[in-house]
């Protein structure tokens, strides 16, 4: 890549097209297992959010960082094990400061490793671009992720348990919606998250169609 | 159609039309449903009416809400075919007595919104709709889904249960007396109900499924009627009968004959009113024979070796599943290929 000048426009383009326009979990539906696992209460969905992002962000800077160097016959295990270091650092974070928490995420803590978003970020992205680019793609799309997982888990903790952080809602009476912290509330979920941005999408070019046949 | 000055008249084919339109089936079918509805409401009283009448607010709601409008912008385009409404019946009659009216409003919702519309609207959907708003409620609440009452009948006609009234998201909060189904007594306590109240109905179980009775009245005039394939609930039935008669020559004791394989619990109905729905069952002969063993088969399964007492749902949804597959294998040969 030639000497390019960071311009502020594309900076800003890069971050906030993980937020909405590329969304993680709502447009490229990447990295739907730790989706289904974790995100039945919004603390811990928000707790894996954080931890994917941090990861995201680590191994985005130092893949950047590498990449040059990084021979291309071996890059797919190379970003394997910068991401492994920075899952490690994650694990220990976790435990050592959140010991609740880390234990209720349990194995999908290590299972980010594998979580095809953030692979899909280095190769795709990270590889072939600049550090500065590099780290505020990962930024905007560990938000978006993190969002993203944020939302479900709150929809299903507020249906499935009646609470949100832990705070019951609606009182004792409350009959909670098993289904929804099951894995396939989470399907549900997601299912009805996506008809509604897809129908708000839709609406938005159908409006702007006409508008554009009006002129 | 043109006449051209004579008695000659020219006409392209079609010349001869089906009368039966799916308005019209509907109408039937609902039709149909009426004396089990009846019977509900004389073994559960009045509160099976409420019950039913939520599921098809549900379900019309979704369909008025979710579905296709007319040209002049209007919502509600395809409410008048009927189908929102008996989906609701049907789903409302596969509920417990005990249930809150607002879970029965939201079973019609989900059964509508998505076992139905997601797929683009009747006829794109492979599962039926009324098995998938129930089989959501029992995931969501399957302590409410499992809860039955005794049956009564003259007396308690007009006893209106307290927890049908829940506020929506509250459970029912009233302690019901509650009693074991048939199938669930066979299951965990290995005793036999005697197949004749089976047949009568007067035992505990879902809205519409404890009388075996008058639900094979209802299945004769559908099937006279020729509103469904006689084969699917034919052979669902002789699968079930003829399996559950071998494992009771087997092992008596343990398991039960074939009369009360067939009496008990929704099989009667689900072979009747969800197997046949016309979307999501084969249309081809053999494929209605092959989709009919495949609900017997499964039934008696995990009716005897599940974990569930009873398995007509998962049954039938899983057949469903199955229909486009059977439907390639035995799609008849055009003449001449």
């Amino acid at each position: 890549m030639a000497a390019e000048a960071k311009s502020p426009d594309r900076l800003y383009q890069e971050f906030t097209k993980g937020i909405w326009k590329e969304n993680p979990i709502f447009v490229q539906v990447l990295g739907m297992c730790p989706m289904l696992a974790v995100t039945n209460t919004a603390i811990n969905a928000l707790a894996m959010g954080a931890a994917t992002a941090f990861v995201l962000i680590g191994s985005s800077f130092l893949v950047s960082l590498l990449r040059k160097f990084v021979p291309k016959e071996v890059r797919i295990s190379t970003y394997i094990v910068i991401i492994a270091t920075f899952v490690t650092a994650a694990d220990f974070l976790l435990q050592a400061t959140v010991p609740d928490i880390h234990r209720e995420l349990g194995a999908f803590i290590s299972l980010i490793v594998v979580n095809c978003l953030i692979l899909g970020r280095q190769e795709a992205f990270a590889s072939r671009n600049s550090v500065g680019y590099a780290v505020v793609d990962a930024i905007g799309m560990g938000i978006g992720f993190a969002l993203a997982l944020f939302m479900l888990g709150s929809a299903r903790e507020i249906l499935g348990f009646g609470s949100f952080f832990g705070h019951p809602l609606f009182g004792p009476n409350y009959e909670p919606w098993v289904v929804m912290i099951l894995p396939p509330g989470g399907f549900l979920m997601l299912g009805m998250i996506l008809l509604v941005m897809n129908w708000f999408q839709q609406r938005k070019s159908r409006s702007r169609e006409t508008m554009e046949k009006a002129a | 159609m043109t006449t051209t000055g004579s008695d000659l008249v020219l006409q392209s084919p079609p010349f001869d039309s089906a009368r039966l339109t799916t308005p019209k089936l509907m109408q039937e079918v609902t039709l149909a449903t009426v004396p089990v509805l009846l019977a509900a409401v004389w073994f559960f009283g009045i509160t099976a009416l409420f019950i039913v009448a939520a599921a098809c607010a549900g379900a019309m709601g979704a369909e008025w809400l979710f579905g296709q409008r007319t040209a002049t912008g209007r919502r509600g385009a395809t409410l008048g075919d009927g189908t929102a409404l008996l989906t609701g019946v049907l789903m409302g009659l596969t509920l417990p007595p005990t249930i809150p009216l607002w879970m029965a409003f939201v079973g019609g919702l989900v059964g509508i919104g998505i076992g139905k519309l997601v797929w683009g609207g009747l006829g794109g959907n492979i599962f039926n709709p009324a098995l998938v708003g129930r089989a959501f409620l029992q995931a969501a609440f399957p302590t409410a889904l499992t809860t039955w009452r005794a049956s009564g009948g003259a007396d308690t006609l007009f006893h209106v249960d307290k927890g049908a009234f829940a506020i929506p998201f509250a459970s029912s909060g009233v302690d019901a007396v509650t009693t074991a189904t048939a199938l669930s007594r066979m299951k965990f306590d290995a005793e036999f109900l005697p197949w004749l109240d089976l047949l009568r109905g007067n035992v505990a179980g879902s809205l519409g499924e404890t009388s075996a009775g008058i639900l094979i009245l209802c299945g004769i005039w559908m099937g006279v009627r020729r509103l469904y394939d006689w084969r699917v609930p034919v052979t669902i039935l002789v699968t079930v009968a003829v399996l559950g008669q071998i494992f009771h020559f087997v092992s008596p004791e343990k398991y039960p004959d074939a009369l009360f394989m067939l009496f008990s619990g929704g099989l009667l109905y689900g072979a009747v009113f969800m197997a046949t729905d016309p979307a999501t069952s084969p249309t081809a002969p053999r494929g209605a024979l092959i989709f009919g063993a495949g609900i017997g088969v499964l039934v008696v399964l995990i009716r005897l070796f599940g974990g569930l007492p009873e398995g007509v749902m998962y049954a039938i949804l899983l057949m469903n599943a199955t229909t486009p597959l059977i439907e390639r294998v035995t799609q008849p040969r055009i003449f001449g290929r």
